[in-house]
């Protein structure tokens, strides 16, 4: 096996999966701006060709969930992650991983992690949560590499994951409750906040994504 | 922490930021884009653009704003004037705004608070007010870049939008807009007071201790304008100012 140059990196190729719901735009040039290949594609093809994919999302879970399915982008992005090419799940993208969401009269998610979506508990706050809140790493992650322990990124949300395994969360915040804003089981990364609009620890943060879908030694061969 | 937010704020004219003393006088300061970018990275924590000509095909405008402005600046960004309808906000949005604000469209057809609402959410939809300070505690919904008076009070107003779907309130005192003078905090305040969502104090910022004030009247974010184009004041520098008084505030 010939080993990988770490020298000279091919930029990866991330598809933004596009099922019609979400920011695509943001978080496309986003990834451009840190010099990855990025794409909004629905299609199969250019999704099972990338080197990691990218679930954006705004809006609700149930509906999310039928997008997806009618076009047969949950098979593919389940395909993928279980060939080990990283997926990153950004805000309501990153509640889909997850087993079934209570959002308006409830759905099953991906159930790709293990875990359920549920209202957030604001305590005194407004719903939606929106605005720039502190997030504290709990674990170690390539996600997170050269970031503060501690580092403000901009949330707009109401409902949030309950991870079921604790070592899936990558970073926790506090809005009334305090809450899983980021988690990772690699190839599997979400965060709740919008990396895309938390300016250079956004960018920083889908830079690291983007090293972690570089095309490899050995990710050619686990491809092959 | 919920922090509370600087707002840029760029009046554009023609593809170019102005800003004018009281809507009258008015100075270039510089490419929207080029200078949103600056501001992003001295630590703008949203971006706010108005597009204060007032013409028939706006729509083309706003969109290319949004278009350019995706492109390089990693900050949420709302972008207002002229938006009038679900199709108007849906081009602005899908070019990639964040937020839209809306002011005189709304006051003249309300129900519009909610059709945008339904839409795509009340964390999109912002609703603009220019008041003017009428005889004591009474403030006045101005439209047309103040050059028009409506008969709403705008305490009233406010609350009505809200419950039509506005996620968040852009309140600009007219009287104070330009003077450097501070912001109308009676008026921050008074609407701060009666409604359940977030609100952008607006009109008169002049240094650090008026974006502090406007805060403790009430408001969750402050917006500012000639102070930063003109170089009087840098961002880094009003938020220090802001988290030395005791504010949550991102530095």
């Amino acid at each position: 096996m010939t080993p990988a140059t770490p020298t000279t990196p091919a930029p990866a190729t991330i598809a933004v999966v596009d099922y019609g719901m979400g920011n695509r735009r943001s978080v496309e040039k986003a990834l451009d701006h840190v010099g990855a290949s990025a794409r909004i594609t629905r299609d199969h093809g250019e999704l099972r060709a990338a080197d990691g994919l990218v679930v954006p999302g705004v809006g609700a879970f149930p509906r999310a969930m039928a997008n997806l399915r009618e076009l047969g982008l949950d098979d593919v992005i389940a395909e993928r992650a279980a060939q080990g090419i990283p997926v990153l799940g950004i805000c309501l993208g990153m509640q889909l991983l997850f087993e079934r969401s209570s959002e308006r009269g409830g759905a099953e998610g991906l159930a790709l992690l293990a875990g359920e979506v549920a209202a957030l508990r604001p305590g005194a706050g407004k719903l939606p949560h929106i605005g720039w809140n502190l997030v504290s790493w709990r674990a170690e992650s390539r996600l997170t590499g050269g970031l503060p322990e501690t580092c403000a990124f901009y949330h707009v949300h109401s409902f949030v994951a309950r991870p079921a395994d604790e070592d899936d969360v990558l970073g926790m915040c506090q809005y009334g409750e305090r809450f899983a804003t980021a988690v990772a089981r690699p190839p599997l990364y979400g965060v709740q906040f919008h990396p895309e609009k938390s300016s250079l620890h956004g960018l920083r943060l889908l830079e690291n994504f983007a090293s972690v879908c570089a095309p490899t030694g050995s990710r050619v061969a686990v491809r092959a | 922490m919920h922090y509370r937010r600087l707002i840029p704020c760029l009046d554009v004219d023609g593809g170019r930021v102005v800003k004018g003393t009281k809507f009258i006088s008015i100075r270039d300061a510089g490419d929207p884009v080029e200078l949103a970018c600056r501001y992003d990275a001295e630590g703008a924590d949203e971006l706010v653009f108005l597009d204060i000509t007032a013409t028939h095909e706006k729509r083309q405008t706003l969109v290319e704003l949004a278009r350019r402005t995706v492109n390089d600046v990693f900050v949420p960004f709302t972008i207002g004037g002229g938006i009038a309808s679900v199709e108007d906000a849906q081009a602005v949005l899908d070019a990639g705004a964040d937020k839209v604000s809306v002011n005189s469209a709304a006051v003249a057809r309300p129900a519009l608070l909610e059709e945008l609402a339904e839409v795509f959410g009340s964390q999109c939809i912002v609703l603009a007010i220019d008041a003017r300070r009428r005889q004591g505690s009474q403030w006045e919904v101005v439209v047309r870049g103040g050059r028009t008076a409506t008969e709403r009070e705008a305490v009233a107003w406010a609350s009505e939008a809200v419950e039509r779907g506005a996620g968040e309130i852009l309140l600009t005192s007219i009287d104070r807009d330009g003077t450097h003078d501070g912001y109308d905090l009676e008026l921050t305040s008074a609407i701060a007071g009666s409604v359940g969502v977030p609100v952008i104090a607006s009109g008169g910022a002049g240094d650090a201790g008026h974006l502090v004030a406007g805060l403790r009247a009430g408001a969750d974010a402050v917006l500012v304008a000639s102070i930063l184009h003109d170089g009087d004041h840098q961002i880094p520098e009003l938020k220090r100012s802001i988290a030395a008084a005791g504010l949550p505030v991102r530095v």
